[in-house]
C-alpha cells in the first residue's frame, strides 16, 4: 500500500465543541502506520474466517473515519478472496441520544450498497469503540433499513470505559486509556497519514 | 439557528447546509421505514391562517417523519374566526408547550413578528406578498438536482410578481447560490420600484417572455393569484395566456436540458398549458416530494440541537481535521 508522505498540521478543529483542545505536543503515538495496515488486515481477515468467506456480507462504515477504514477493510478482502464484498457508510447523526446536548450537527451521507441489508450479515465499521453510544445509534439505524441476519462490529481501537452494554467482535488493538485522555485516529484519507494519538489525561 | 423567517437571514453557506441535510432526508424518503427519531418528543404547531394544501401537508409530514408531535391550527375553525388577535392566538399555543411554530399568515411580516412573543422557533410559511422561505429552498434544490451547482446558471421567473412571495424569496436565494436571474411580466403585475430592486440585487426585468426562454435553463412559472387582485391587471385570461403564458408553442423555444418549474397550485391553462405541466422537463412533482426533504432539513436544523448554543453553526464541525473521541464516541 503505497502512500503520500504527507506532514499533516496538527489537529486543530474539535468535533465535540465544548471540550478544551490539549496541546498536540503531549499526543503520543501508540500505532504508526505499519501497525495501522497490519491490525486492519488482520482484522480483515478474522471476519473472512468468523463468515467462513465473504458470502452475504456488507461492510458499512460509519463517518467519517468509519468509512475509510472499511474501504480498506474490503480491499483487503478482495485481494484475500477475490470478491468485491458490497461497502457502504451509515450515518448516524439522525439517531444520536445526544443531539440536544449539543449545536446542530450536519449530517453526513448514508450509503447503503445495492443489495441492501435484509438478512446479509453486515459489519459495522468505526475508528475507536469509546462509550458504545453510536454502536447503539447504528444499531438503531440499521433496524430502520432493514432486517440484517446478523450484525458484527469491526473497530480500529478499543479503548474502553463502556457506557452501554456493547462489545465489538473484531478489535484492531486494545488500548488500555484513562477515561480522561483523547484518543485520535488520523487516517491517509483525511489526514494525509496513518496513526494512533492519545493525548491529554492526568498523568 | 433559531428561527427561519426570511431568506435574507441566511448565508449563502447556510444554505448550502440546508440543501445538503435535504439530501439525506430525501433519502429517508426511499427507505422502508421512513419514520426517524431525531424529534421525538418535540411538538411542532402548524398555524396556518391562509389556504394550503402542499405546504401545510408537507410541514406535517416533515415533522412526523422526524418523531416530532404535529398539530395543525386553521385559522378557519379555530378561535380567530371569533374575533382573537393573532397575539392572542400565538401565546395560547405557545403556552401549550410548543418547540416550533410554522406559520402561515395573510399579512407581510407577521413570522417575525410572532418570533418576538414566544420562544419557540418560527418558520415562516408564507407572510403576505413579503416571503415564503422554504419554497425557494426547496426550488433551489430540485434545480439543482437536475442542473447540477447553479452558479452561472440562468433561471427565468415568470408571472404574477406583484403578489408573488415566492418571488421575493427565490430571488434573494438564487442570487447568494449564483444564478442569473430574469423576471418576466405584464407591466401591470411588475412590482412598483422593481427598477431599483433588479439594480439592487443584480436581476433583469422583462416584459417579452419570447426573448427570454430561449436562453433559460430553468423557467419558473407563478401562478396568477386571483385572489389577491382586484381586478383590471389584464383585460382577459386568454390574453393573459397568449402574452404570459407557457404554451405548447413556447416549449419549442426552449432548449433541451430547460427545466420547468411551477410552485403551485397551477391553473391549468392559464399561466401553464397541460402540455408544460405534464412534460417530461417539468419537475412540478419532484418540487412536491423535494418539499418535505428540505422542510425536514429545516425542522432538523432548528428543533434539533440543545436549547444553550454557543452561536456555532451548523455544519461547522465539518471542517474538523480529526475525529476527536470524548464524550460519544
Amino acid at each position: 500500500m503505497t502512500r503520500p508522505d504527507i506532514v499533516v498540521p496538527p489537529a486543530g478543529s474539535d468535533d465535540e465543541p465544548g471540550q478544551t483542545a490539549p496541546t498536540s505536543s503531549s499526543a503520543r503515538v501508540v500505532m504508526g502506520s505499519g501497525d495501522v495496515s497490519r491490525a486492519l488486515r488482520r482484522v480483515a481477515h478474522e471476519i473472512l474466517e468468523r463468515n467462513k468467506g465473504a458470502h452475504g456480507l456488507v461492510v458499512l462504515g460509519i463517518p467519517t473515519r468509519g468509512v475509510a477504514l472499511a474501504r480498506r477493510l474490503v480491499q483487503v478482502m478482495a485481494e484475500v478472496e477475490g470478491v468485491t464484498v458490497p461497502v457502504g457508510a451509515l450515518d448516524i447523526t439522525m439517531h444520536r441520544d445526544d443531539l440536544r446536548r449539543q449545536p446542530v450537527r450536519a449530517i453526513e451521507h448514508t450509503d447503503i450498497p445495492a443489495p441492501g441489508i435484509d438478512d446479509r450479515t453486515v459489519v459495522l465499521v468505526d475508528d475507536v469503540l469509546f462509550s458504545g453510544r453510536t454502536v447503539r445509534a447504528a444499531l438503531d439505524s440499521l433496524a430502520d433499513l432493514g432486517r440484517p441476519r446478523a450484525v458484527r462490529l469491526a473497530v480500529l481501537v478499543d479503548r474502553g470505559h463502556r457506557d452501554l452494554p456493547i462489545r465489538a467482535d473484531h478489535v484492531g488493538k486494545n488500548l488500555p486509556t484513562s477515561s480522561s485522555e483523547r484518543v485520535q485516529v488520523l487516517l491517509s484519507e483525511h489526514d494525509g497519514v496513518d496513526e494512533v494519538r492519545i493525548s491529554g489525561g492526568n498523568r | 439557528m433559531r428561527h427561519l423567517l426570511s431568506m435574507e437571514d441566511l448565508e449563502t453557506d447556510e444554505i448550502l447546509t440546508l440543501l445538503t441535510t435535504a439530501e439525506s432526508m430525501h433519502d429517508v424518503q426511499r427507505r422502508e421505514v421512513k419514520k426517524l427519531p431525531t424529534l421525538r418528543g418535540r411538538t411542532i404547531v402548524n398555524l396556518f391562517f391562509e389556504d394550503s394544501t402542499r405546504t401545510r401537508s408537507s410541514f406535517e409530514i416533515a415533522g412526523k417523519w422526524l418523531s416530532a408531535d404535529v398539530i395543525n391550527i386553521s385559522g378557519k375553525g379555530s378561535s380567530t374566526s371569533k374575533g382573537e388577535s393573532l397575539r392572542d392566538t400565538v401565546l395560547t399555543v405557545a403556552a401549550m408547550g410548543v418547540d416550533g411554530l410554522v406559520i402561515r399568515h395573510h399579512a407581510s411580516g407577521a413570522a417575525r413578528q410572532v418570533s418576538q412573543w414566544v420562544d419557540a422557533s418560527i418558520v415562516n410559511a408564507g407572510d403576505g406578498m413579503h416571503e415564503h422561505p422554504t419554497q425557494a429552498l426547496l426550488d433551489a434544490y430540485t434545480m439543482r438536482r437536475a442542473l447540477g451547482d447553479l452558479a452561472g446558471r440562468h433561471v427565468a421567473i415568470v408571472g404574477d410578481l406583484t403578489h408573488s412571495r415566492v418571488l421575493r424569496s427565490n430571488l434573494i436565494c438564487l442570487a447568494r447560490l449564483g444564478a442569473r436571474v430574469t423576471v418576466v411580466a405584464p407591466p401591470t403585475l411588475m412590482p412598483s420600484g422593481i427598477g431599483t430592486w433588479a439594480a439592487a440585487e443584480g436581476f433583469e426585468t422583462s416584459y417579452d417572455l419570447d426573448a427570454v426562454l430561449p436562453s433559460a435553463d430553468a423557467v419558473m412559472m407563478l401562478r396568477v393569484q386571483r385572489e389577491r387582485m382586484s381586478g383590471g391587471f389584464f383585460p382577459t385570461p386568454r390574453e393573459y395566456t397568449v402574452g404570459y403564458g407557457l404554451t405548447r408553442d413556447r416549449l419549442r423555444l426552449l432548449q433541451d436540458h430547460t427545466v420547468i418549474c411551477h410552485p403551485g397550485p397551477m391553473n391549468r391553462g392559464l399561466e401553464i398549458a397541460a402540455d408544460a405541466a405534464d412534460a417530461a422537463r417539468s419537475l412540478i412533482l419532484d418540487q412536491v416530494s423535494a418539499g418535505v426533504a428540505v422542510r425536514m432539513s429545516v425542522l432538523y436544523h432548528l428543533l434539533a440541537g440543545g436549547s444553550a448554543e454557543p452561536a456555532a453553526r451548523a455544519g461547522a464541525q465539518r471542517t474538523g481535521a480529526t475525529t476527536v473521541h470524548e464524550g460519544v464516541s
